[in-house]
Order: C-alpha cells, then sequence, then structure tokens
C-alpha cells in the first residue's frame, strides 16, 4: 500500500451482471476522514460499488482495501463499515433501541456495553425521547436519523451512505444535509457517499467523484469540479441551470488561438490550455449562465449585444435566454436587475472561466 | 371553472351571491332506500340464501329423528329436537368393523394435519426465503422445477409414491401420509413466501447482513417477525387443504389409521340397513366443521395476508 492514510482503497475493479459490465477496472483511493461524494446519475453504478465496498455484492475482479486491510473476500460484518439506505430499512418488528443494539446483540457484546453504546449514539443524534417508539410512529427524518445511528453505534471506521436524503422532502433534506456535516465534523471518520443530487454532493464532498457507465470521469474538489471539469459530460452534469454549450471552431489568427462560431469571435488569449500545443479544429466552448455578465458596466474581454427572448424568474435569480449567433444561450443575473422580453441587452464573459471542449472526444481543451 | 358558473347565472337573472349560499353544500345526501341500493343488497341477499340454504337443510335434518324425517318435509324446523344423531355420529357409528364412530378417524386427521403443517409450512418458508433473499447458484432453475411440480396433476405421481413408501415401510401409516402432504404442499408454498420475501424491501436485509446477522439470525428474527400475516395464509390453506383431503387418505392409509373425510365416506355409503340421514348429515357437518371454524377466526387476517402476498408478485 502506498500511503498508510488511506482509509478506503479500490483496486481495477469490474463488476459484471452475466454479459453487462456495471464496473469497468475501477480505481479510488480515498483519504482517512475524507468525506467522499459518489455522484452520477441512476445506472452510473455508483450504488453498484458502494454496495461492492459493503461487501454485499460480489466483485468479478479487482481488490477492496480497507485501513490497509484486503477485505474483497471479507462478510459485510468485518469489513468496519457502516451503512445508512435510501429506504431506512429499519426493522419494523423493533423499536428505535432495538434497531440500534441489534447489530451489537448479534456480535455478542455484553448488555451493558450495549445500552452504554446506544445511550451515548441517541445523545450524539438527539434520538433519545424516541427510543422506546417503533419505526412506524416515527417521521421521515427521525427514521434516517435512527438509521444513521445505527451505523453510529458500531463503533466503525467508514460511514456507507446509500442516497440517504432522497425519500425526504426539500426542507428536510437540507436540515438533515447539515446534520451530517456537523457529524462528519465531530466525528472525523471516513465517509462515502452515493447521491444523483448536485447540491448536496457539492455542499458535502471533501472530493467529488463523477461517476458515468461504471467509470469515474472526474475525482476531485467540489470547486475545481464546478470550474474546470474535464469533459463536456462533467461539464453538462455539474451546475443548475446547466452550462451552456456553443460549437464552432479554434482557429489560430495571428498565434492567438480564437474560438469561432457563426456570429462569434472569442479571442482565448487567457483561456488556460490543457497541455501546451493549441491546435485548431471544432470545438466546443462552454460557459455557465452565472459567469456572463449581462448590462454590468463591466469591460469583458468578450462582449456582445443580444436581445431577450425568454425570462424564467427562479426567485433571488432570473434567467434569461438569448440567441448569441444563431445559437441559444441562457444568463443568470439577480431578479431586481432582470430585463423584459425584447429588451436588447449587453453581455460579456470571461473566456478564462469558460471551459473548451474537443468535439469528437469531449475532453477538455 | 366557477367563473364559467357565475357568467351562467348572471345571464339567467339569478343573483350568484344568494344562490352561491343556498348552493348545495357539505356531504352529497344519499337515500338508504335508492334503486341501487336495493339492487345490491336484494343481489346479495338471494346469493346469501341459495348458498345457506342446503347448510339449514342439513342442520334440521341432523337435530329430526328417523320418523320425523320420513315424513318427507326437509324444510320444515325439527319438532322435537334431539341430538342422539350427533352422539351417534361422533361415538357409535359403524364403519366395516369398527363402531366407534367418527371419533378415531377425527383424531387420525389432527395426527396427519398438524405434523403435515407444521412441517411443510416450516421448510416452504426457509425455502422461500432463501430462493428471493439468498440468491443462489441455480436458485431459478430450482425454482422452476418446483413450479412445475405445482401443475402436475396428482394422479400421475400415485403409484410411484405407493412403492416408494412401501419400500421405505411407511405404507398405510400416518407418517406415511404426513410426508406425502408435505411434498405436495411445497411449490404452492414455496411460491407463497418467495413472493412474500420478494416484496420486502432489499435494502432491509441488506442493513441486517451490515449488521452481522447470518442466514438463520436474518430469518428467526427479522423475516419471520414480518411475514406473520403470510404464515396464516399458508396455515389456513394447508389444515383446510389437507383435513379435507380424501385421494392421500384412501390410498396412503389402512381402515386403522383412515383421515376423517374417508371414514364420513364410509358412514355415508354403508349399504347395510337403513339409511340414518340424521346420522349422515351431523357426520359431514361434524367433518366440515374444523376448516370452517378456521375460516371463521382467521378470516380477517388471511384477507390481509392474501393482499400483502399480492402486492408483489
Amino acid at each position: 500500500m502506498d500511503t498508510p492514510a488511506t482509509s478506503v482503497s479500490i483496486r481495477d475493479l469490474s463488476l459484471n451482471f452475466g454479459t453487462v459490465a456495471v464496473l469497468k477496472g475501477l480505481d479510488l483511493d480515498i483519504q482517512e476522514g475524507e468525506f467522499l461524494v459518489l455522484l452520477g446519475p441512476s445506472g452510473c453504478g455508483k450504488s453498484t460499488l458502494l454496495n461492492c465496498i459493503a461487501g454485499l455484492m460480489d466483485v468479478s475482479d479487482g481488490q477492496i482495501f480497507i485501513k490497509d486491510r484486503n477485505v474483497t473476500w471479507e462478510e459485510p460484518k468485518d469489513r468496519g463499515i457502516g451503512m445508512v439506505f435510501q429506504s431506512y430499512a429499519l426493522y419494523p418488528q423493533m423499536t428505535v433501541r432495538g434497531n440500534l443494539s441489534f447489530g451489537l446483540k448479534t456480535a455478542g457484546m455484553a448488555k451493558d456495553e450495549i445500552a452504554k453504546r446506544v445511550a451515548r449514539t441517541a445523545d450524539v443524534l438527539q434520538i433519545e425521547p424516541l427510543l422506546d417508539r417503533k419505526p412506524s410512529q416515527l417521521s421521515g427524518g427521525q427514521r434516517q436519523r435512527v438509521a444513521i445511528g445505527r451505523a453510529l453505534v458500531r463503533d466503525v471506521d467508514v460511514f456507507l451512505f446509500d442516497e440517504p436524503l432522497s425519500n425526504l422532502d426539500a426542507k428536510l433534506r437540507s436540515e438533515l444535509r447539515v446534520e451530517i456535516k456537523r457529524l462528519h465534523q465531530k466525528l472525523a471518520n471516513t465517509m462515502v457517499y452515493v447521491t444523483h443530487d448536485q447540491i448536496e454532493a457539492m455542499t458535502l464532498a471533501d472530493r467529488i467523484a463523477v461517476m458515468r457507465g461504471g467509470q469515474i470521469q472526474q475525482l476531485d474538489a467540489p470547486q475545481t469540479i464546478y470550474s474546470r471539469p474535464v469533459n463536456r459530460y462533467v461539464a453538462d452534469f455539474i451546475g443548475s441551470p446547466g452550462m451552456n454549450f456553443l460549437s464552432g471552431a479554434v482557429e489560430i489568427k495571428d498565434g492567438i488561438p480564437h474560438f469561432i462560431a457563426e456570429g462569434i469571435d472569442v479571442s482565448l488569449s487567457n483561456y488556460i490550455f490543457n497541455g501546451d500545443a493549441v491546435a485548431a479544429g471544432p470545438a466546443e466552448l462552454g460557459v455557465r449562465p452565472e459567469h456572463i455578465g449581462v448590462n454590468s458596466g463591466e469591460d469583458w474581454p468578450y462582449a456582445n449585444t443580444v436581445a431577450v427572448e425568454v425570462v424564467e424568474p427562479m426567485g433571488s435569480d432570473t434567467l434569461i435566454w438569448s440567441k448569441l449567433g444563431n445559437q441559444n444561450i441562457s444568463m443568470r443575473l439577480p431578479s431586481e436587475r432582470a430585463p423584459r422580453v425584447g429588451d436588447s441587452v449587453s453581455i460579456g464573459f470571461d473566456p478564462m472561466r469558460a471551459s473548451l471542449f474537443d468535439i469528437a472526444t469531449g475532453a477538455r481543451l | 371553472m366557477a367563473d364559467v358558473q357565475t357568467l351562467n347565472m348572471v345571464a339567467a337573472g339569478v343573483d350568484p351571491a344568494s344562490d352561491r349560499l343556498s348552493g348545495p353544500r357539505g356531504a352529497r345526501p344519499r337515500r338508504t332506500l335508492s334503486r341501487r341500493n336495493i339492487f345490491i343488497y336484494g343481489t346479495l341477499i338471494l346469493v346469501a340464501v341459495y348458498y345457506l340454504i342446503p347448510l339449514y337443510v342439513m342442520i334440521v335434518t341432523s337435530l329430526k329423528g328417523m320418523p320425523e324425517i320420513r315424513l318427507g318435509n326437509i324444510f320444515a324446523p325439527p319438532v322435537e329436537i334431539t341430538f342422539e344423531p350427533w352422539v351417534k355420529a361422533w361415538a357409535t357409528a359403524c364403519t366395516g368393523l369398527n363402531c366407534d364412530g367418527l371419533s378415531r378417524g377425527f383424531w387420525n386427521s389432527v395426527q396427519i394435519t398438524v405434523p403435515s403443517v407444521i412441517f411443510s409450512i416450516g421448510v416452504a418458508s426457509i425455502n422461500g426465503y432463501a430462493l428471493a433473499n439468498w440468491r443462489f447458484k441455480g436458485a431459478d432453475t430450482f425454482f422452476t422445477i418446483l413450479i412445475v411440480g405445482a401443475f402436475i396433476p396428482y394422479q400421475v405421481m400415485i403409484y410411484p409414491i405407493v412403492i416408494l413408501l412401501r419400500e421405505i415401510g411407511l405404507y398405510g401409516t400416518l407418517w406415511g401420509l404426513v410426508i406425502v402432504h408435505s411434498i405436495f404442499g411445497m411449490p404452492i408454498l414455496t411460491l407463497l413466501f418467495r413472493n412474500y420475501f420478494s416484496s420486502v424491501p432489499e435494502e432491509l436485509f441488506k442493513a441486517a447482513r451490515v449488521d452481522g446477522a447470518g442466514f438463520w439470525r436474518i430469518y428467526f428474527v427479522i423475516m419471520l417477525p414480518m411475514a406473520l400475516p403470510i404464515f396464516v395464509v399458508a396455515i389456513i390453506i394447508q389444515i383446510t387443504g389437507i383435513w379435507n383431503d380424501f385421494l392421500f387418505g384412501v390410498i396412503y392409509t389402512k381402515p386403522d389409521t383412515y383421515p376423517m373425510t374417508v371414514q364420513l365416506n364410509n358412514i355415508v355409503n354403508s349399504v347395510q340397513g337403513v339409511k340414518e340421514y340424521n346420522v349422515n348429515m351431523a357426520a359431514t357437518i361434524l367433518t366440515g366443521l374444523v376448516p370452517l371454524i378456521v375460516y371463521f377466526v382467521s378470516g380477517k387476517l388471511f384477507v390481509r395476508g392474501i393482499a400483502a402476498g399480492a402486492v408483489k408478485g
């Protein structure tokens, strides 16, 4: 093993269901105490990966290490993991106390030790008043808190969360999100968190692994994934409202690369290219709606004047749609400065904050 | 829609405000004696009477003496109520050489039904649990074979099983019949339990595994308490099925070990002497009493269990 600080390490992991490859030669190192979020659309293999780490699914190939111990063939209980499920998965016929102590009883722990641990966990999660209730008498948020407690009580090294907040309504979700973040700061355990919600991913994660088709597309800090996505897929998946993609081509004029499309000519003199050689060829320019200034009065490296076609108020912000050349483009600005349909507005953006992608491969240029 | 209504009322010269206040409000009134109700309840009562008349005739006849029966008024209530036919049917009616009534058959049936029900449901629930939750290699093949078993007519297997039981020395014994009933109940019961356990959220099973529970602990502590409704369904199906069975009883047992149904047949169909209708009726009701009681006691649970199992199939 390379560094002793690795908590979970996955080497060349593959999983096939019959002829369908769900995970394809996946490598992942999770640091001690890190909060890692596996993010992707449904069917990308993120939950499958979590189940493999938990030992609930047998892998086809590759190895899994937890705390530098090869656990590839170990039973879930011997891996030092606790898991929280989307549907809470509380044992319906047991009280909250029974749910919390079931794993400890199974492990043959002494009664007073179990009582001590349950009390401590209930204190951390503030669920003492619920201890003698059945799961059916709890609200969704309380149930999920008990489910987290069931992982907590076992004193594990690694917490696995499988879309734990997806069954809750928006308000509770944001409340519990903060609570999970607090819990992580308090416990400093390694946590692996699966979600398809990018807000959860951005707010919780130390690092995000964006997955697609059984592979990790990008593994980076949330801010890096947001501002420097490695390919068009990640750029499109992260950010709401989504990034604008303008298709055109890169041309070199007087030694300076330019992005050219019909009615658009953006100088890329300050764009930070991946690699040294910049070749001319078809490309896509990705610009986030919030990075386009509208009537801002600033001096943008690229500026133009466009007519507003559609206005979408979203509360604090307003999204406006227009055309740049012949391509649709959306911009986001504070609602109090929102123009009306038909107005002519001056827009501008900084190519340094934009992303340029190869049309054929989708990779960042 | 409210606007359209208002406009119409204005056009018709009605003051909309006052009409709105006096208009329909709250629960819609329903007449008890509507044509719809008369039709529904009429049909239900008719069908119920149609079903209950034979039972009425049986009960009434079983309470009459033979002279009264010979009068021929089968619908007339008994003039003189007598329980003698019931006592005779239970304790002294003759079948072949034995003259100890249905009581012998009753105890035989109890000895057959109780172990068969416990054994078949015990094994089938574990089968279903393993098939639903522990997807072992070849589980689908195993399940298919089992289901095919449910569609093979019993008659095909009668003779091979006779030979089988003879070879292991259980032919003609109660335990032989217990084994036969357990085997024949297996396909349908396994299907029942598999479907029920499949409808239990998979995450619950996963959570138990993460908590360190193994095959038996998950079965006994997590799954079994949740499966109570389907156990009730299985128990009812098995008790009534096995209690009412005639074919296997007559083939795989001897006169000493005949179940109640076979004995009932022998009492009713005995050719010598007078036909004692009152004894026959009493004997029939006595035989049918056990499934009847089972239905009455567990009817509600039965429906709930069937509905629970039907959610996902």
